[in-house]
């Protein structure tokens, strides 16, 4: 029996992927993709089944897991947001290689407008560049069911898929016409690959594979072109025709409540088209190209898939070329009169986010402001991906960087080798065991003269409280990695332990070499809902 | 039919229950329902919102266009105005109007006040003295959705808190009442705080 549920396109994916069989979620948290492994880690059937759905320690440990899943035979899938790929970049382009034994599918999460991350990514340049089919759905409802779809597409071609989702998807809810849990199709049994050469990438074996995966990739263009997601449909007015990648389509339906007037291609398979995306322009004196993200087709549009026909969209204006895409934006790209509105209120003013009231970050930045802002005010603080790079905004302002997981130690390092004293890292407890710990290596072998302040709460705070890796061993691995342990040193953040802390703070940074301070109080958040248990 | 709600307020303010017991209520009906939010770094003292779009035919954007929602549903007052411009001309705003205040720059409140009462369409009420008012004082957020349910057209008050129960029902028979006397409270409150 069928039924509907609630669920978010994150959600809906997730539990496309049990129904269809998996064995093992691999990831990261990251936000919009987070939601994908909660709810596997919270239904039934993951521990009914033993679905494997432990947190990995970054994004790149999480794709080899899942790619060693694979090569035994069973349905995997990794999880992440945009960034998370350019960490896993090196094991997905491998895969491309090795190919999928078990259905692989790599579901990546991208947040064009950056609603909270610090680059706009299009992952879809993932499939280009690793010749890996792309399935991109544009509704919950699709995102259901292309799990099955992809995990049968990853198998029956050899090849992992990489499942693009948009914030706008992963965050909203929809009704969702799914299975029931005792329909789910049954895991594979353990199934060693068929040809175990092209799994070891000695470029003997790799050039052959190579060729191979060049061919194939021309099959997948067919496959893509053959695909039901991706859907050719007529309309009367071919003065323009428009092509609609992924959700960009809701956008267009929506302008057109009484349907298209112009002619449609739907695109939710990846490589594109190419056959449809001729034959459309052939029939059309204009083409509008809507993608969310960044202009992959429309560029191709251009030269590529050339025909001759003027094609619009993020690069000539039409559209923006930054941000994700709006009913509104697409309004104006196809001309039709805006809606009347309201004015902007003048009086709002923005409410940015802000650090908890009682969080130790808080009282990590006003021990640490205390110390360099007096005594130490050409010294620079490199700080890191987390709650704590709101530190940067007043009323702290007491981090000068973040670039990417991992970055603060290792500019530090780099920093303080050029002459820059103090250089301080500030890196959360999640991110040190993400990417943290090899800068650390290198910081030791080098002797800098760096100070790390670990301001670990106990867990993944900014994605709402995932288990963090390092939890209860920080000082170990910090002395394992050769860290002198007269040079670890911990403190409570609090406003009680300030002279304390400024203290210790002030005799790291006057000792020239690696310290590491650890800052430690659990999370708020964490700590309200251990409590509520 | 359709009702298009942007659901507006404070990271942790809870208008994302609000939310779930409109989803809840438009599922038991057969409604259409997508619902986009917000996740992430502007949970923390920051805006959220949220778009909730229910109809009675498939909905193809998550996200409402300029100019279209029906009804924009506050439980902060400076928050409802953000969104002024996705209100239709014929939409109403239904806000708290107690400040939440934890920004330097937070403008004067009676401007604030003052320019929600020049819109034609305004139900403004202060949800959490109500909720105190009804013993109720952790359900301010159903104070507001009672209020708001006064021009839900697509969803009878009698179908809400069949949802109320719904979602609920879990926390025991106690929680249901305390949040259906707040819905309760804000539906009747909701005639003499329109204009």
């Amino acid at each position: 029996m069928a039924q509907k549920q609630l669920l978010l396109g994150d959600e809906a994916l997730a539990l496309g992927a049990l129904h269809a069989g998996l064995s093992g979620v691999y990831a990261y948290p990251g936000t919009p993709s987070t939601e994908i492994t909660e709810f596997i880690q919270a239904h039934p059937l993951t521990r009914d089944r033993k679905v494997h759905c432990a947190w990995s320690a970054n994004e790149k440990t999480a794709m080899e897991e899942a790619l060693g899943m694979s090569f035994a035979g069973k349905r995997t899938l990794v999880c992440m947001k945009h960034v998370g790929m350019n960490v896993c970049a090196d094991p997905f382009m491998g895969s491309a290689t090795t190919g999928a034994n078990g259905g692989l599918v790599v579901a990546a999460c991208d947040d064009p407008s950056m609603h909270s991350s610090q680059n706009e990514q299009d992952s879809r340049f993932w499939g280009t560049f690793a010749l890996v089919p792309v399935f991109e759905p544009s509704s919950q409802q699709e995102a259901y069911e292309m799990m099955r779809s992809a995990f049968e597409y990853s198998e029956s071609r050899g090849i992992p898929v990489l499942m693009r989702l948009t914030t706008r998807l992963s965050h909203s809810r929809a009704a969702v016409q799914c299975a029931d849990d005792s329909d789910a199709l049954p895991q594979n049994a353990l199934k060693l690959p068929k040809d175990e050469r092209q799994w070891c990438t000695l470029p003997a074996n790799a050039r052959v594979r190579y060729r191979q995966l060049v061919q194939d990739y021309a099959r997948f263009e067919q496959d893509a072109a053959e695909s039901p997601y991706n859907r050719l449909q007529d309309g009367p007015d071919r003065s323009l025709g428009i092509i609609a990648c992924g959700i960009a389509y809701n956008y267009l339906m929506e302008n057109y409540p009484d349907g298209c007037p112009h002619p449609v291609l739907k695109i939710s398979q990846y490589p594109f088209p190419k056959e449809l995306i001729v034959k459309l322009s052939g029939m059309c004196d204009r083409i509008l190209v809507l993608e969310e993200g960044q202009p992959l087709l429309e560029e191709r549009m251009h030269g590529v898939f050339a025909t001759g026909v003027r094609v619009s969209g993020r690069l000539d204006g039409s559209l923006p070329r930054t941000g994700e895409l709006s009913p509104d934006c697409v309004r104006q790209a196809l001309g039709l009169p805006a809606n009347k509105e309201f004015p902007a209120s003048a009086v709002v003013a923005p409410r940015p986010p802000a650090l908890c009231k009682g969080c130790g970050h808080r009282d990590l930045f006003t021990a640490l402001n205390a110390v360099m802002k007096k005594d130490y005010p050409q010294g620079r603080a490199f700080s890191d991906i987390g709650c704590y790079t709101l530190g940067w905004l007043p009323p702290f302002e007491a981090i000068q960087t973040c670039v990417e997981m991992g970055a603060s130690i290792t500019m530090a390092q780099g920093a303080a080798y050029s002459g820059l004293w103090p250089a301080v890292a500030v890196i959360g407890d999640s991110t040190f065991t993400h990417s943290g710990m090899t800068g650390l290596l290198d910081a030791v072998n080098e002797k800098s003269d760096i100070t790390v302040c670990i301001s670990d709460n106990l867990t993944t705070g900014m994605t709402g409280g995932q288990d963090s890796a390092g939890t209860g061993r920080l000082e170990a691995i910090c002395e394992a990695l050769g860290v002198d342990p007269a040079h670890i040193r911990t403190f409570e953040p609090l406003p009680a332990n300030y002279p304390e802390m400024e203290r210790i703070l002030r005799e790291e940074i006057e000792y020239h070499g690696v310290s590491v301070i650890i800052s430690r109080r659990e999370c708020l958040q964490t700590l309200r809902r251990h409590a509520k248990k | 039919m359709k009702q298009d709600i942007i659901l507006a307020g404070v990271g942790g303010q809870g208008i994302l229950s609000i939310a779930t017991v409109i989803g809840s209520a438009a599922l038991s009906q057969g409604l259409y329902i997508k619902q986009a939010e917000v996740h992430g770094m502007s949970q923390r003292g920051g805006d959220v919102q949220s778009h909730l779009r229910l109809s009675s035919d498939p909905i193809h954007s998550d996200l409402i266009p300029h100019g279209a929602a029906d009804m924009i549903v506050s439980l902060e007052p400076m928050e409802a105005l953000r969104y002024l411009p996705y209100l239709s001309p014929e939409g109403w705003i239904v806000t708290n109007t107690v400040p939440f205040q934890n920004i330097p720059n937070y403008p004067d409140i009676d401007k604030v006040l003052s320019e929600l009462q020049r819109l034609p369409r305004a139900i403004t009420l202060d949800v959490e003295a109500a909720a105190k008012e009804v013993m109720s004082p952790r359900s301010a957020n159903m104070v507001l959705l009672g209020a708001a349910s006064s021009v839900m057209g697509i969803l009878d008050p009698a179908k809400l808190r069949d949802g109320i129960r719904r979602i609920f029902s879990r926390k025991g028979d106690a929680i249901v009442d305390a949040n259906i006397k707040a819905f309760d409270a804000g539906l009747k409150l909701s005639g003499q705080c329109r204009k």
